[in-house]
């Protein structure tokens, strides 16, 4: 007796807590095989770009908060970088570090957000209530010095919004000499665990000339084996002044870039705490008034202050005709900027390079061949937030 | 090819006639070929000895609707090994085909998928020409500049039907698009610090 074989269609999301978002992937299986994955992004489809070319420089940032928003400073910074290098002014050395100290621990709210909810997808609970609190932490940072947890539309061009509050350096540095201690508790947890591990190691590997080949960029191209990280290689505000190390996996695995986020997270417990020892008190915000808004008491002192201050709230800065590509290491890879301005104070084309975007496309490569319980474990490897794929 | 002066004779040596105008800004090359160049050239830059541009970052489009030639395609390549970023650009019509990356860089896939769905601009031989970010059964092209800001459907779930319909945009108020342009040059004068004990840079 002969039976038929069909290939199973099977419709993943776009309402699957595994599924990180709102991402449709339709699965073709022979029964319990992927034979081809296609993703059915653009649920989160919001037009950022298109509306970006219709508000001013200043009014384009919050948008960027939205993309990746588990760590929305590190996008602000790409634009502000953007913004400038076109403009040519220079950002005072206490706003650099100010920055710095943010998108490190974006880097941290990130890494703790994918490492716990990647262990919660193949079967850990644990981690993830450990690793949310320390979120809560970060963000109350985040809420202190911008006044919001999440998206906190901070940066500018030339400096950032605010100084901080008083007492928030003391309490960064604490939280500094705390977390290591629940790095280690995550460890304990995952890092030898035997489940873990066979769900991960080996699952979704990567060779270098794919990762390549693939775009990536981030955590993904460094966990197989490519020494390569913006922060180092192209430095940008006060990075080069810094030490830190890049980790670089091995195998390519999804275990292997577990254990580069662990690492990345400890490294930038390290580069938070030279910040906050090398920060002077001093301006936040370049001195440049074509570019940066007057203080409150000088409006109520003087009648330029208050024309500028009206000026760069309707009309907002111009920025003269260039062309530029600006990259900094977000969490997730390369997050860049391609902006072209044509003289007002708009930009004329603002192009977002995500680096999920380029990630999540290499889902059929990545998972061609593997069971179905390891499409999870893949894609909280990938580590995927729609906000910035679907942009 | 290790500074980016010694990058653009190489280039300019090399290709000669396929490369239009060349130069240098904000640490990258800028290149501009012509459409019928695109394969050559980047199969070159990907695969010789001194150039290496591996990865493909980024595929987009500028539309300059008043232009003869609307569309302006550029692509963005970084090279590991010399850490140089490349922009390399030419401009078609508006109902020009153009070649597909994809046998190049199988990740030009999706950034071409998203030029077609954005821009409505063509390639021959990619394999999977899709809609990507917009809903299915989407009109238009949303990054080009005569499209409206506020789009030309909304959808709603409409409790008669018991289903998700889609109408034409109907606006409480119109969008308001403020021309602040004035004379206003902005202003040579640069704040001076009002405390003494602040440290500039």
């Amino acid at each position: 007796m002969t039976k038929k074989i069909k290939n199973l269609n099977l419709n993943f999301g776009p309402q699957h807590p595994a599924a990180h978002g709102v991402l449709r992937l339709i699965l073709e299986l022979d029964g319990e095989v992927v034979e081809k994955a296609d993703p059915h992004i653009g649920l989160l489809h919001r037009g950022t770009e298109k509306l970006i070319e219709n508000k001013t420089y200043m009014q384009a940032v919050p948008y960027f908060d939205r993309l990746d928003y588990v760590a929305p400073m590190n996008q602000e910074h790409a634009f502000a970088l953007a913004i400038e290098k076109i403009l040519d002014i220079d950002v005072p050395i206490r706003a650099q570090y100010i920055r710095v100290m943010f998108c490190e621990i974006g880097r941290i709210l990130s890494h703790i957000l994918n490492v716990t909810t990647q262990a919660l997808d193949v079967g850990a609970l644990t981690p993830s209530l450990w690793g949310f609190e320390e979120r809560e932490t970060l963000m109350t940072f985040y809420e202190r010095a911008s006044g919001s947890r999440l998206h906190a539309n901070y940066f500018r061009a030339g400096g950032v919004h605010q100084d901080l509050p008083a007492g928030l350096e003391n309490d960064i540095a604490k939280f500094c000499e705390t977390f290591p201690k629940i790095i280690n508790d995550l460890e304990n947890l995952l890092t030898d665990n035997r489940i873990f591990k066979q769900r991960n190691v080996d699952i979704g590997v990567v060779t270098k000339d794919d990762a390549l080949d693939y775009s990536f960029s981030g955590v993904m191209i460094r966990g197989s084996g490519v020494p390569w990280d913006l922060r180092k290689s192209q430095p940008y505000d006060c990075y080069d002044q810094l030490e830190f190390k890049i980790p670089v996996g091995k195998n390519g695995d999804c275990y292997d870039r577990y254990l580069c986020r662990i690492e990345e997270m400890k490294e930038s417990v390290s580069i938070i705490k030279q910040c906050l020892a090398r920060m002077e008190k001093g301006p936040i915000k370049t001195f440049d008034g074509k570019i940066s808004p007057p203080s409150k008491a000088e409006i109520k002192q003087s009648m330029e202050a208050l024309i500028h201050h009206f000026k760069l709230f309707t009309e907002g800065y111009r920025v003269p005709k260039d062309e530029i590509y600006t990259a900094v290491e977000a969490p997730k890879g390369e997050f860049g900027v391609y902006l072209i301005s044509d003289g007002s104070s708009k930009p004329y084309k603002c192009k977002i390079r995500a680096p999920g975007f380029s990630h999540l496309q290499s889902m059929d490569y990545l998972i061609k061949g593997h069971m179905l319980a390891d499409v999870p474990a893949v894609l909280g490897s990938l580590d995927i937030v729609f906000g910035e794929v679907d942009r | 090819m290790n500074n980016l002066i010694d990058l653009e004779k190489k280039i300019n040596s090399e290709l000669t006639t396929k490369i239009n105008k060349t130069s240098i800004k904000h640490d990258q090359i800028y290149v501009e070929i012509d459409k019928e160049d695109l394969i050559d050239v980047v199969l070159f830059i990907k695969t010789n000895k001194d150039t290496k541009f591996r990865q493909l970052i980024d595929i987009t489009v500028v539309d300059y609707p008043e232009e003869t030639q609307r569309f302006k395609i550029v692509y963005l390549f970084l090279s590991h090994e010399f850490n140089h970023r490349m922009i390399l650009s030419y401009f078609i019509n508006e109902n020009e085909l153009i070649s597909s990356l994809t046998s190049v860089f199988p990740s030009a896939n999706w950034m071409e998928r998203e030029v077609f769905d954005m821009y409505g601009v063509n390639f021959k031989n990619h394999p999977d020409l899709r809609r990507i970010l917009t809903d299915y059964g989407f009109e238009g092209h949303p990054l080009r500049k005569d499209f409206p800001l506020t789009g030309h459907s909304e959808v709603r779930y409409s409790e008669e039907k018991k289903k998700v319909i889609s109408e034409p945009v109907k606006l409480e108020q119109n969008y308001r698009n403020f021309d602040y342009k004035s004379p206003w040059e902005g202003t040579k004068y640069i704040k001076e610090v009002s405390e003494t004990n602040d440290k500039k840079n």
